[in-house]
């Protein structure tokens, strides 16, 4: 499905979610409460299909993150963002595992360098960093004062 | 004073390979639970070489923060930088002039090139048969030789710059790209009938290390690892960029889903890079190198996406600008990473043996999946 | 005529004038003892330089060429560092197997050099059960690997030990069966009596195929018993890292090091003996003129050419052929080598018995 029409699609399938094209495509911002069945349907539902998650991070704003889902459909090849707002001092959201494979890998990264909190997730541990590493490093308020770089 | 080896309640044995072990080609750890020789389960451990690029590049400006991304996957350097580059191009909206378009297509196909003789050599090393490495450089020492002459280095090559390449290119580049064809040409025979044709070969790949269409999707597989289970996911073809759509060229299907067909996509991959750079190599437009930018960029507020087919996989570049000099926050949607994720399926239930064969049709590179 | 065995027995005489014949065969037996060694050593060194010349020759290199003239001391300055380097023990480990593995392995190579007739009339030691003392020493490294697996206290070691355990005691039966259907056509075990039986022919010639079948069969299984690529699984670099020899170093790697290649040396030379002859220069038939003009090359050189020649086989095996699995390994000998290896024994006895060999 092209951009427009994918939109479209989506604006009236779901009238809550606030739909808009962005940089490339068509982005969703939900309430992370909503993501479950969102996602049920984006990744079941035959007319989208999405059954490829290539990307999920989350971004930090100072005042709240944002989880960042870029979903495609390996069927219809049309892609999909979908921004969720989360609370900065207990930041929580549902976990893909159960529709994406990939996430438990993506996610756990995220845990690990945001400190995103993923509920339902089965192995929730840090990837990246040791398990007894202090503060999580992609944060703006994240200061290490000897491996940091400045500019 | 005799320790105890240390096993699982159920008696398994959990034996460590890596972050230091010769087959993991760099610091992979990976924590396996063997019955005997079957392995039972792998929980890859990674971060060993993790440099926190990501962060690294919000305090970099725009021009500065493509290289550091040579060290992410240090095989394809070149097609990192370019998907970069593409990234700040599409911030900024600049034309890049046709000739550093052609120039970046055809390095990058030499770098894939390069990447997968590497990963050949490197693959047959890993079973057991040590020569082909050496037959696989001696190829690849042509394309380090030519990137070497093109922009001083050979590996992480950082020859890009937004808006077009950093310099025009050496006299004498098409000459050397068409004796590497026809050396080229003239060896992948050689190749096949060296490893390919091998019985001892075809019997530690085949049926190894199975990945069916849908769990290539569902973990997020891509590149040549999910070529070779059917899945159609060559961005090249799907959604073009640079050159790509004005070119000849196949995207390379398997339908087996085991090591042996992930290593048949590669090898034929191979000959389609080579038939790329045949198109291209006599056509490269006169004209600019590199269009005229502004000293400092400064992308406009908002979101950008790219994605790039390197010799891995798809590589994704999440950029979030704030309107500054530097990103506001990036993210690398690297292939190996999601391809890590699925050894553990592919690998449960084969012997300790397999673990090679289908960790280097994977094509890990440690660096890029830890960034 | 001078020849080796002239020599050992002009110096056996001149002792025997000397000495009493007790000293004469203590003093004999330590010069024996020198030889071996000095045997080891050398064949060590130059088994060594060959295969990272042979190496370098198929993979387009030029291999050791730093020190010496064409590198040829490159495996002596290589000892030399072993022989210095810090004999590195892990903590845990059963100290007392730890340290004598290396030396139950270098010892059972080198007592299979005793019924070696390196030339005609020389050997060491005159066996009439000597094909037998050779498979049953032979047997006997693997307790050596499997000790050093065991004791290094590692898991890796520990694998390949059981590796190698499981892959030595099956390739051993093909090896066993292929080295009968040459003793069911000469009907001696004495090693100097089947090179005899050779005059008119080597056995592979006047075998027919089942004596072929049985040489090529030999060639795997022995590949596989010395642990040699592509049956390398008991150290298996890229998936074990060391396998059994992990975590040794310095002279005790060194001593498995040279055992292997030792190993190597041996079973080419039984290869040569049974199948090609031994020291018997190459007869044909009733052809005198023929087969005086090559009695005119001395015993030595044949024996040691064709020791030579089936090594470097084994050797291009090991640079060209990836490695087999363990799974694959054991099928490869209980499907299919040891029942056709039984087969083939049968048709030589068959060969034998009517007398339709050469």
């Amino acid at each position: 499905m092209e951009n427009d029409a994918l939109l479209n699609s989506l604006q009236t399938s779901f009238p809550d979610a606030a739909c808009a094209i962005g940089s490339d495509w068509p982005e969703i911002d939900i309430d992370g409460s909503d993501l479950l069945t969102l996602i049920q349907k984006l990744r079941y539902d035959e007319q989208w299909t999405f059954d490829y998650l290539f990307c999920e991070t989350c971004v930090d704003w100072k005042t709240h993150f944002t989880m960042v889902y870029h979903l495609s459909s390996t069927k219809h090849r049309h892609s999909v963002v979908l921004k969720a707002k989360l609370d900065h001092d207990k930041p929580q959201i549902e976990s893909l595992v159960g529709f994406y494979k990939t996430a438990d890998m993506l996610e756990r990264e995220v845990y690990d360098l945001m400190g995103i909190e993923f509920l339902n997730h089965p192995d929730l541990r840090r990837l990246l960093l040791t398990e007894d590493w202090v503060g999580y490093p992609l944060r703006k308020d994240y200061e290490d004062p000897i491996n940091m770089i400045r500019l | 004073m005799h320790q105890e080896i240390k096993t699982t309640p159920s008696g398994d044995m959990v034996i460590n390979v890596g972050p230091q072990h010769p087959s993991t080609h760099g610091v992979l750890h990976l924590l396996i639970t063997l019955n005997g020789e079957t392995i039972v389960n792998l929980d890859p451990n990674i971060g060993y070489i993790h440099r926190s690029i990501e962060k690294m590049c919000e305090s970099l400006s725009y021009r500065q923060f493509i290289y550091t991304t040579s060290r992410m996957d240090y095989l394809s350097s070149h097609m990192n930088n370019h998907a970069c580059a593409l990234t700040v191009e599409k911030g900024l909206q600049i034309e890049v002039p046709e000739r550093a378009e052609v120039i970046r297509v055809i390095i990058s196909e030499l770098t894939r090139l390069a990447s997968h003789q590497l990963w050949w050599g490197s693959m047959a090393m890993d079973l057991g048969a040590l020569s082909p490495f050496f037959y696989a450089f001696r190829e690849r020492e042509m394309i380090t030789d030519i990137m070497e002459e093109t922009c001083g280095a050979r590996l992480t090559m950082n020859y890009v710059v937004p808006g077009g390449v950093m310099m025009d290119l050496h006299p004498d580049f098409q000459k050397k790209v068409k004796a590497f064809i026809v050396q080229f040409k003239s060896k992948i025979g050689e190749y096949h009938d060296l490893v390919t044709g091998n019985i001892i070969f075809q019997n530690r790949t085949k049926g190894i290390g199975m990945l069916s269409k849908e769990d290539a999707i569902s973990y997020g597989v891509t590149g040549p690892a999910a070529r070779g289970s059917g899945l159609s996911c060559d961005i090249r073809k799907l959604y073009p960029y640079a050159t790509y759509q004005k070119l000849q060229f196949n995207e390379i299907l398997e339908t087996a889903g085991d090591s042996f067909a992930r290593y048949m996509v590669r090898m034929r991959e191979m000959e389609e890079s080579v038939s790329i750079i045949e198109q291209l190599i006599d056509n490269i437009p006169e004209g600019e190198f590199q269009a005229k930018t502004k000293a400092v960029l400064k992308l406009p507020k908002g979101e950008f996406y790219t994605r790039i087919e390197t010799a891995r996989g798809e590589l994704g570049v999440y950029l979030v600008s704030e309107g500054g000099t530097t990103p506001y926050r990036i993210k690398f949607r690297s292939p190996g990473f999601s391809n890590l994720s699925a050894l553990n399926h592919m690998i449960k239930g084969h012997k300790m043996g397999d673990l090679v064969a289908v960790m280097g049709t994977l094509d890990l590179v440690i660096p890029d999946i830890d960034r | 005529m001078l020849s080796i065995a002239n020599i050992l027995n002009s110096f056996d005489v001149w002792l025997n004038k000397l000495l009493n014949p007790t000293l004469v065969m203590l003093v004999e037996m330590a010069l024996i003892a020198i030889f071996a060694i000095a045997l080891f050593a050398v064949l060590g060194l130059v088994l060594v330089y060959l295969e990272r010349k042979v190496s370098a020759l198929i993979q387009i290199r030029k291999g050791p060429n730093r020190v010496g003239p064409f590198g040829i001391f490159q495996t002596t300055a290589d000892t030399v560092k072993l022989i210095m380097k810090e004999s590195f023990m892990p903590d845990s480990a059963d100290k007392f197997l730890y340290k004598t593995a290396p030396f139950v392995v270098m010892i059972t190579a080198m007592l299979l050099l005793a019924p070696l007739p390196f030339a005609e009339g020389v050997q060491i030691w005159n066996i009439n059960i000597g094909v037998f003392f050779i498979t049953a020493v032979s047997s006997l490294s693997v307790i050596g690997i499997l000790m050093a697996g065991w004791a290094s206290n590692n898991k890796y070691s520990l694998l390949g030990a059981m590796r190698s355990g499981a892959q030595i005691v099956s390739y051993e039966l093909s090896a066993g069966m292929a080295i009968l259907s040459i003793i069911v056509l000469t009907g001696s075990l004495n090693l100097q009596e089947i090179v005899l039986s050779q005059k008119d022919g080597w056995w592979i010639f006047k075998g027919h195929i089942p004596a072929i079948i049985a040489f090529v069969i030999y060639i795997i299984a022995v590949t596989a018993e010395t642990n040699r690529a592509p049956f390398d699984l008991a150290e298996a670099e890229s998936e074990l890292t060391g396998g059994f020899h992990t975590e040794y170093a310095g002279m005790r790697f060194a001593l498995f090091f040279l055992a292997e290649y030792i190993n190597i040396f041996i079973v080419c030379a039984i290869g040569a003996t049974l199948f090609l002859g031994g020291w018997m220069p190459f007869h044909i038939g009733n052809w005198q003129a023929f087969n005086h003009v090559m009695d005119f090359i001395p015993s030595s050189i044949w024996f040691f050419g064709k020791t030579f020649g089936l090594i470097l086989l084994i050797m291009w095996f090991r640079w060209t052929f990836p490695r087999l699995r363990i799974d694959q390994l054991l099928n490869l000998e209980w499907k299919y080598l040891l029942p056709i290896s039984m087969f083939n024994l049968l048709v030589m006895t068959l060969i034998a018995i009517k007398g339709w060999h050469f």
